[in-house]
């Protein structure tokens, strides 16, 4: 039995980054079109909330053609998924209701996406740079999903079954590196610019920081870190390049090995098939690899371009809400603070 | 406006987060938090202190990336962190007015970045770092019910 064709417009607009894709059967990347506001939002100095909602406005209907145009027009598409949450609430209500009109002039289905199960979702899709025959991620799958806003690990059982197996007490990975990079003077993104200053340190330094193990619980705390680089900094009179670039390692091996360490043994005790790395600190090299030796069972990590945000990962996640008719009615609403799970 | 300042010492997170604790359990709707302080002074601990002192269970993160965070308790907690923000004015004006002049309990995180935008009656917190693990908290109060607050409070 042949599987019908099931072509998946997705828009994804939680943050700074205007993005639309087609996904088939939620693996195959039809189009991927994406209008980054990075600089923008650069010039300014931060984000500024405001600025993000004006310019997906501007880009929207262009990136949306675009991406429906290189997957042969709308008579291909079979639905229309929109990331409802979490996210800021002015870029959200774009993309939804951008998302909801189109759904009602094409007489298309309606899904509702959490940006956090898009971002699991990217390590079901197949690009160039993964074999086009690669099996999906086995269930029950353990997820680490690491970003700038969340540091969570889930248990997934089945499609759109999760459930919460711990998740930081204060800080989340990507702010933890963000924040380190800023007291380093290393600039931001703070991920990239530790990685990059780490990969220059020397192999032997004196230079030790603390991990928060938190025994007893799948959950973690990084905050502790940056107090203690602080407390590194104000006891060096001298903070040269390298001395610079042994904090940055450290650091990145305290947060590194805590997130490798509690995954695997979490996936043990759960006695999961599979584990998947997701969210932006996924693009961490150092975390990539010390997963995929530390696991005995399959893993999984999205290729670079997947582990930002944009709009396959969304669509990717919506086949299986459509093979459910898991579908949203025209009521649906943005949710700034939506949760994956409980 | 009636003003009130006291100084607290904190010589571990466990007594800033104690400090918000006991104003959560006395904070009321309406009741305004601004909390000024370096990275690693306690402006996180001290809002997951408040958390508790509303009975609020769940863990209370940082909202850097999100901006916002709420949660629900006795009332409900808006927990803002301007870090990130570059044009303050705007959102601050704009999408979090009706939470700050509403029934909930806002905590605002590098507040010092719209002072003038925020509430004039409210309890400001200056978290002075002192060393490794030592923290002055600086209090002051503006308005008849933030200064109420603060003379309930017991600090060491």
């Amino acid at each position: 039995m042949t599987t019908p064709t099931v072509n998946i417009l997705a828009l994804e607009t939680s943050c700074d980054e205007t993005s639309a894709a087609v996904v088939r059967n939620g693996r195959q990347v039809v189009s991927n079109v994406t209008s980054t506001q990075e600089a923008i939002h650069r010039r300014y100095g931060g984000i500024v909330p405001e600025v993000a909602s004006r310019e997906h406005l501007l880009t929207v209907v262009p990136v949306v053609e675009e991406a429906v145009e290189q997957a042969g027009g709308w008579e291909e598409i079979s639905a229309i998924a929109t990331v409802h949450g979490p996210g800021l609430a002015g870029s959200l209500l774009v993309g939804v209701n951008v998302c909801k009109a189109l759904a009602l002039a094409r007489d298309l289905p309606l899904i509702g996406i959490n940006h956090l199960e898009g971002h699991v979702y990217a390590n079901w899709v197949i690009d160039r740079s993964t074999s086009q025959d690669q099996p999906p991620p086995e269930f029950p799958l353990l997820a680490l999903i690491v970003s700038g806003g969340h540091s969570e690990l889930v248990l997934m059982r089945d499609h759109g079954n999760y459930e919460l197996v711990g998740q930081t007490r204060d800080d989340a990975a990507g702010e933890a590196f963000d924040k380190t990079a800023r007291l380093l003077g290393l600039g931001y993104p703070g991920g990239p610019a530790i990685q990059k200053a780490a990969e220059a340190a020397a192999e032997q330094n004196d230079i030790v920081l603390p991990r928060a193990w938190l025994p007893g619980s799948d959950d973690f705390s990084f905050s502790g870190l940056k107090t203690a680089v602080l407390r590194l900094m104000s006891g060096q009179s001298d903070a040269d390049a390298s001395w610079i670039a042994a904090v940055a390692a450290e650091f990145q091996r305290s947060v590194v090995d805590v997130l490798v360490t509690k995954t695997v043994q979490a996936a043990q005790r759960l006695r999961v098939r599979s584990v998947a790395l997701a969210g932006g600190v996924a693009a961490n090299r150092p975390l990539r690899e010390g997963l995929r030796e530390a696991l005995a069972i399959p893993f999984y990590c999205p290729p670079f371009w997947l582990c930002t945000d944009n709009a396959a990962m969304s669509a990717s996640a919506a086949y299986y809400h459509f093979l459910q008719r898991d579908f949203a009615s025209g009521d649906l609403d943005v949710q700034p603070g939506l949760r994956l799970a409980a | 406006m009636a003003g009130l300042t006291i100084s607290c010492e904190s010589s571990r997170p466990e007594d800033t987060r104690s400090l918000g604790r006991q104003l959560g359990i006395v904070a009321q709707p309406g009741d305004v938090f601004l909390l000024v302080g370096e990275l690693g002074a306690g402006k996180t601990v001290f809002t997951q202190g408040l958390g508790e002192g509303m009975g609020i269970r769940e863990p209370i993160n940082s909202p850097t990336f999100v901006l916002l965070r709420e949660y629900q308790g006795r009332l409900t907690l808006y927990h803002y962190d301007l870090y990130r923000l570059a044009n303050v004015e705007s959102t601050v004006t704009r999408e979090w007015e009706e939470f700050l002049y509403g029934q909930g309990v806002s905590a605002v995180e590098w507040a010092n970045r719209a002072s003038e935008l925020l509430p004039a009656d409210c309890l400001l917190l200056e978290f002075l770092i002192e060393s490794d693990t030592r923290r002055v908290l600086k209090l002051t109060a503006s308005g008849e019910r933030h200064v109420a607050l603060l003379s309930s409070l017991h600090c060491s």
